[in-house]
């Protein structure tokens, strides 16, 4: 939401120089959601909208428990429910709370135009830094998860900021203050893909074979993990992606093809400008058959046979 | 004795061109500066970051419907011939060497002014459709995220060809002496059409047959 100098700053948008780079060992932080406790009480979604005060629109029921349902402007994080059989005759109730997964490699801070717009503090969190935002959209087109909104009221992009404000005085983000399972957790990312691992073998000695910790390698990792009962199938989790990376083609706009493009119009004027250096302009040889007397008519018009006097040199 | 002028273009063929001109110009700098961090300087031109993302597409669209009249002008003298082709083949060694000697006659427009026309044609067609699928004020919302994407990416393709063909437009301009006052005054001189486009000098002197004697006289 606003700049944090209480935090540093690792990548910033649209910026082709390093950022301040002195400090070390700066701790990655993570959250840890594991859906196998999960209860679907919707406490993470209420403190989220307490904390960064956000209060999103009524709705109308759609006769399912997602609500809303699905990520808005003013709600940064929602619970999504999906009924599944993975096993025939075995109904199960998967609740994934959907919000920004916070890449390593952000596709959002990756496809936006405005200079640090978006940041990634140093620690791992993702945020979107509202007063430089020029509401383009370019990280809704960057984003593998569908995560930013873009506001019709300010035209801003809007997503969890991961409680930075919170994180920056070692506060833990407020979803995971309120959940009351523990569902949600957050640390170091070394301690929690330790816990989530022992989350996995728990879950294996109870018959979830496939179970598995979400932090994927096509975005470089995520600070928001996920402990999957069927790790194997991500999808089944309301359409969480198996395999997210940046699309190619964002990779290809915001990668080549912008140093490429550019120095390619810069050097077209370049080439043009050697090109009259060299040749010099390419003129016209005085002919007598081109001038008339004076005081006849000099110009001939558009129409046929029309002509007409300009007073002209 | 006074030199003798051929009239290319009317003054509201003038006006037009130089409004594309002017939109053109706002479009591609406010293009540029979301394009590549090193323009994003040129968002100062348009009253700051956020104004530019509000105007751009308005001035691409304003580029749009005043080249739609250009178009509707120009299109059926910029049709391909036969010989547009051959044009094109001997056109390096005029490039390169200066040496018009070798160049088939041509008409109003020759294949390099014909490419320029239709390059501008196709890019402006790409870049109102592409555009238009990701102008997140009023329509990207209901457009698909993978759409966009192909969308983003065709939108800065076309608009790099069409700079392109602005600088090769702008530069032959500059290049060919006595062709800016086309766009100036609407004339050129008929020494210039004869070298340059002697088909269209033919054809606009085919009614003034008297040339000759009015000189004499």
């Amino acid at each position: 939401m606003s700049t944090l100098q209480s935090l540093d700053i690792a990548k910033r948008s649209a910026v082709t120089t390093p950022t301040p780079d002195v400090r070390r060992e700066i701790p990655q932080v993570a959250k840890l959601i594991d859906v196998s406790s999960c209860i679907g009480c919707k406490a993470c979604q209420s403190a989220c909208m307490e904390w960064n005060d956000l209060r999103d629109d009524i709705g109308t029921c759609h006769g399912v428990y997602d609500n809303p349902m699905d990520m808005t402007p003013q709600s940064w994080t929602v619970m999504k429910f999906s009924e599944v059989e993975v096993t025939p005759g075995r109904l199960e109730w998967l609740i994934r709370k959907d919000g920004c997964m916070h890449c390593e490699d952000p596709g959002c801070l990756k496809a936006c135009p405005s200079p640090g717009a978006i940041v990634k503090y140093a620690n791992g969190i993702v945020d979107f830094i509202s007063e430089n935002c020029i509401g383009c959209g370019y990280c809704v087109k960057g984003c593998p998860f569908d995560v930013p909104r873009i506001s019709e009221k300010d035209n801003k992009a809007y997503k969890c900021s991961l409680c930075a404000d919170r994180v920056a005085v070692s506060q833990e983000p407020a979803c995971a203050k309120a959940c009351p399972t523990g569902a949600i957790r957050f640390g170091s990312k070394e301690d929690m893909l330790t816990y989530g691992e022992g989350r996995v073998t728990e879950l294996k000695t109870r018959g979830y074979d496939k179970a598995a910790v979400y932090n994927p390698d096509g975005v470089g990792g995520t600070h928001v993990m996920y402990v999957l009962q069927h790790g194997d199938k991500p999808e089944l989790y309301s359409n969480l992606p198996a395999n997210p990376s940046i699309s190619p083609m964002v990779a290809i706009w915001k990668g080549l093809a912008k140093p490429v493009a550019l120095a390619t119009m810069i050097g077209a004027a370049v080439v043009a400008f050697f090109h009259h250096m060299k040749q010099g302009p390419l003129e016209v040889p005085e002919d007598d058959e081109d001038y008339v007397a004076d005081g006849q008519p000099n110009v001939v018009g558009a129409s046929p046979g029309e002509r007409t006097h300009v007073n002209d040199a | 004795m006074r030199k003798l002028f051929i009239q290319r273009y009317t003054d509201n063929q003038r006006i037009n061109h130089w409004m594309v001109v002017v939109c053109f110009g706002l479009a591609g700098f406010s293009g540029l500066a979301l394009f590549h961090p090193s323009m994003f300087f040129l968002t100062n031109l348009f009253g700051g970051p956020q104004w530019t993302r509000v105007l751009h597409p308005y001035l691409g669209i304003a580029v749009f419907v005043l080249f739609l009249l250009m178009f509707l002008a120009f299109w059926r003298v910029n049709t391909w011939k036969r010989e547009d082709s051959q044009w094109v083949e001997k056109a390096p060694k005029l490039v390169f060497e200066g040496d018009e000697s070798q160049m088939p006659p041509v008409g109003k427009y020759n294949a390099g002014q014909k490419l320029v026309f239709w390059s501008m044609t196709l890019s402006l067609i790409v870049l109102l459709c592409t555009g238009v699928l990701f102008w997140q004020a009023w329509f990207a919302n209901s457009v698909p995220i993978p759409v966009q994407r192909v969308a983003v990416v065709l939108h800065a393709l076309a608009a790099f060809i069409m700079s392109l063909t602005a600088v090769v437009h702008i530069y032959a301009a500059i290049w060919v002496k006595g062709t800016l006052r086309a766009m100036t005054q609407g004339t050129v001189s008929a020494g210039w059409a004869k070298r340059h486009h002697l088909l269209w000098y033919r054809d606009k002197m085919e009614g003034q047959a008297r040339v000759p004697d009015q000189r004499a006289g």
